[in-house]
This record gives structure tokens, sequence and C-alpha cells, in this order.
């Protein structure tokens, strides 16, 4: 039973959802698209891509981590992205001696520093036991493949969590994000803020990496939401196209994956940044600094 | 220990290789380019993967795509320094090309793939052979030595552009230069640390010297020399324990390296500010 595509779009449409996995697949990457596109707006609203990466490789020792001790990848991931995230909302905020306060070289040496140490820890895992992981590409590029409900109802309950911690700071953490001066003068608690949006972004990357891999979460996290804030700077006009944008990614490359040998993360990163480039492109060129 | 030859050549590129990381590293930090670094080093992953399914040397396509990443940014962004936005989505494209790269040569050579993939990803500094040893050191003093050449301008470009530029100092080729030698340096080193943890020996050095000095050329050598400390003891810590790989061990005592220097700064502060209130 190989998938075709033929000429009639409805017949590879019911071709899609004929097989359990494909659903399952489907419904975890609507799910994830979702979660993403809007922390990945704060994100890119931020300027925190630096630190979104990284937490994004923690996928990688936090699932061979796993594999060592037994328990399921899953949890590996959100514990590692978790734990990076306050490694890096600790130090970053206390290290930060430098010009201007936030000391945006120390910060960034210190993300550096954080990434590597996970990585490096995951290998020492993985060297440790070799035999039980098939090999470090699935990880890093993720699959779709092999997704189960279990996993889809674990997905949906993170990205509710997540969602709803954004909301409640949605307000506050956009002020703090778009002028952090005046809203630590007026009294928000901006460093609170920094190490919450941390989180919160651990917890989205932790889900979105199972998907389409450790390496390749920004074409879901960072590229619909900065083709959205090239198109407009509205917040709430911003957080929906690039939710549909998101959409419009997972959905296209999914279908794409099913139909052809090679693997959805191409397809994924690909179409992200075509859509960057046609926003830039078709943009007013509003940049913001 | 040196006894072995696969021992020697690891010594040797790797004394050089993390002298070159650390000295450019020290400046990667203070132009706050640790992003940029990042990605080259990621992006040499894909060249090796790239050379892999064409054919052709694995340098090739290391040097290639690190180069092409690099003028790519310095075209894109301003004063030669794209923002992070443009990097993560441009550098996570070219990942993505990897990814398929990875799954033709899966489908064609057959098994030999998972391993080239872990050696590029985590590095085999004992799997060197002589040449590759020499040559690697030869890229990286040469790096070095470019680095420690410009350093007077780079830095005047860094700290303050406006004055530079007055100076006459093309800032904007300063700069391309500048990412151009961390390609090099990026694309030589994947050999040894591994393109996923090249990063820590570019920014672990550079932060910790940032950290402990303010003062330029003090700062570039104390990176340069923890650095070589840290691939040194990396090195021998592996050998010792068999079960450590080397990339690790490295990574391990850089990072550890920086913590104890923000440590110390922090109690040096500490001290400090005590000592004026009473």
């Amino acid at each position: 039973m190989t998938p075709s595509l033929s000429i009639n779009p409805i017949d590879d449409l019911r071709q899609l959802f004929t097989y359990p996995f494909m659903v399952n697949a489907l419904e975890a990457g609507t799910i994830v698209a979702v979660l993403a596109a809007i922390v990945g707006w704060y994100v890119v609203l931020r300027r925190s891509a630096f630190a979104s990466h990284t937490l994004s490789v923690m996928a990688f020792p936090g699932a061979a981590g796993a594999a060592l001790a037994g328990l399921p990848a899953a949890l590996g991931y959100y514990v590692a992205c978790t734990a990076a995230a306050l490694a890096i909302g600790g130090t970053a905020r206390g290290g930060s001696t430098g010009r201007g306060g936030y000391g945006q070289a120390g910060e960034s040496a210190v993300i550096g520093t954080v990434q590597t140490v996970g990585l490096a820890a995951g290998f020492l895992f993985l060297s440790l036991n070799a035999a039980v992981l098939g090999g470090p590409e699935t990880l890093l590029f993720g699959t779709f493949l092999g997704i189960t409900r279990g996993q889809v109802l674990v997905l949906l309950l993170v990205a509710l969590g997540a969602l709803a911690t954004l909301v409640a700071m949605a307000r506050p953490l956009l002020f703090a994000s778009v002028d952090r001066e005046v809203a630590r003068a007026s009294g928000v608690p901006v460093a609170l803020l920094d190490t919450l949006f941390l989180l919160v972004l651990g917890l989205a990357i932790a889900a979105t990496s199972q998907l389409t891999g450790a390496l390749l979460v920004f074409a879901l996290l960072v590229a619909p939401p900065a083709a959205a804030q090239q198109l407009t700077l509205r917040p709430v006009a911003g957080l929906v196209l690039s939710v549909a944008f998101a959409l419009f990614t997972i959905w296209l490359a999914l279908a794409i994956a099913y139909f052809s040998i090679y693997p959805v993360g191409f397809y994924v990163t690909t179409i992200g940044f075509v859509l960057y480039v046609l926003a830039r492109v078709a943009g007013p060129g509003h940049r913001r600094r | 220990m040196f006894a072995h030859e696969f021992v020697r050549n690891a010594w040797l590129a790797g004394t050089f290789i993390a002298l070159a990381c650390g000295v450019i590293g020290w400046f990667v930090v203070v132009r706050a380019q640790v992003f940029a670094g990042d990605a080259l080093s990621h992006v040499a992953f894909v060249g090796a993967i790239a050379a892999a399914a064409v054919g052709v040397d694995e340098r090739i396509g290391l040097f290639a795509f690190t180069l092409a990443l690099a003028g790519a940014m310095g075209v894109l962004g301003r004063r030669a320094q794209a923002d992070d936005v443009t990097i993560g989505i441009t550098f996570a494209w070219v990942l993505g090309i990897g990814v398929l790269l990875l799954a033709i040569l899966a489908t064609s050579a057959g098994g030999a793939s998972g391993i080239t993939t872990a050696n590029t990803l985590f590095g085999s500094v004992y799997a060197l052979s002589a040449g590759a040893a020499v040559l690697a050191a030869a890229v990286a003093l040469a790096a070095t030595g470019f680095v420690v050449g410009v350093a007077r301008p780079l830095l005047l470009a860094t700290l303050d552009p406006e004055l530079a530029t007055l100076r006459g100092i093309p800032v904007r080729a300063l700069g391309l230069c500048f990412l151009a030698a961390l390609a090099v340096v990026s694309a030589e080193s994947t050999q040894a640390v591994g393109a996923l943890l090249l990063l820590g020996l570019i920014a672990a050095p550079g932060g910790a010297a940032r950290v402990l000095t303010a003062r330029p050329y003090r700062g570039l050598a104390l990176s340069g020399a923890i650095a070589v400390g840290s691939m040194w003891g990396g090195l021998a810590l592996s050998y010792v324990i068999s079960a450590l790989p080397a990339s690790t061990a490295v990574i391990g005592l850089a990072a550890a390296a920086y913590a104890a220097a923000g440590l110390w700064s922090r109690l040096g502060a500490a001290r400090l500010s005590a000592g004026a209130g009473g």
C-alpha cells in the first residue's frame, strides 16, 4: 500500500486521512503549530531567537538521558528544556554586569555555553548506551511517523497549559518586550516575566521538537511569526496571521511528506523560509529594532 | 600517552584549533555574534553531509558552506551583523536541506552514513590522520594570526563603529573578514570538536575572559589560554577515562572555567561592596 498522488485532489485528501498514524500526525501538527506560532510571536518581538534555539537543542540531551534512565523520551524533552530555561533565566540575569544592565554580550555567551553543555551531556549519554537510540538524526530532525493517541493528548494538555500561562501574562509581557526600561520603571516585574516566558518557551519547544526534531523547531517557531511581523506590527492581527502561516506550513509539509520519500523536516523548513522571504519582499518594510 | 600516533595528532590539531577558537571567540562574545557562530557551526555539518552526498572531500563542503553563509550574513545584515531572526530562519532552512541530503545519502549509500553523521555532529579528534592534523594546525594558526593582526582596528570597529569609520577603518569589510575567519575556524574545528560542540569552545572561553578582565589584549590572551587549557585537560581526561568522549570533556572543562570565572567575579564584587560599606 504505497501512497500515490492522483489528479483528483478530493481523492488525494481522502487518502491523507486513511491511516490513523497520519490523522495523529495532522492533529499533533495542528496543536504544535498553534502553540509555536503564538509563543514564537513573542520570541521574534523579544529578539530571543538564540535562546529558543538553545532550548530546542536541549531535546537531544533530554531524549538521550531519558533513554539512559529508561524513561519515556517526551518526559526527558520537558525536563531538559525546563532545566535549560531556568539555567538561562537564572545566570543570564545575575551575571549581566556588563554595559546597559542587560549585558547582551555576556548573555549570549551564557546561552551559548548552556547550549553546548547540554549537547555535550547528550553526547555522553548517547555514548554510554549507543545501542538504545537508533541514531542522532531522528532526535535532531524529527519524524511524524509513529505519533500515538496518548502523545497527541499530552501535546494538547501541554499546549493548553502553556497558552493559558501566556494569556495570563500577555499584556505585561508585551509591555516588557517592547520597552523594557519603562516597564521596569512602572513596576512590571520584568525579571520574573523573563524567566516565566523562558519556561513557557521551553514547554512549547519540547512539544514542537517531538514533531520537527530539535534542530528544525525554528521553521514553526520563528519563521511564521517573523513573516507575520514583516506584514503587520499590530499584536492581534500579527498573532492571527502567525498562526495561519504556521498551520499552512505544517499542513502542506505533512501532505507533501506523505506522498514523498523524503523527511518532513526539509519541507517544513523550506516552506517556512519561502514564506518569510515572500513576506519580506511584500511587506511594507518596517523593521523593529 | 604520547606513544600513540593518534594521540599526538589529536594534541597537535587540538591545541591550535583551541587557540584559534579562544582568540576569535573573545571577539565573537564582545561583538555579540555568538548566535552567528552557532549558525556557522551547524551549517558546517550540512556542508560535510553535502560533500558526502556529492562524493567529494568532506573539507570542501565544510569550507564552501560556512564561507557562503558568512558572506550571506555579512551582506544581509547592517554593519555586517545580521539580526538573529534572519540568522535563525536561514540556518534552519540550510539544516532542512541537510536533512534532505541525509535522507538521500541513507537511501543510496547505506549504513555508513550513520557513522559520518555522528562524527560530523560531535567530532572525533582521535580519528584525525597526521596530514589532517598538520593542516588543521596550519589553518587554525593562520586564522589566529589574522585576528591578532587586525585586533586593533577590529576592536575599535566593534566598540565604536562611527569613530572607526571617521578614522578611515573599513568597518563593513572588516566585519565581513571577521565572519570569514570565523567560518574558516568553524569548518576546520568541526572535524575535531564536532559541529554541535564547537560553539562551546568559542563562547565559553570568550565569556570567561570577558568576565575576568575588561582590558582587551589581556582578555584576548586569557581567552586563548582558557581554550587551550580546556582542550589539553579534556584530551587527557578522555584518555584516562575511556567512556568519556573527548568532545564532552573539553566542553565540560570550558564551561566549568566560565562558571568559575562568573563566581570569582561575583565574589570579588561582593568583597568590594562590603569593603566600601564598612
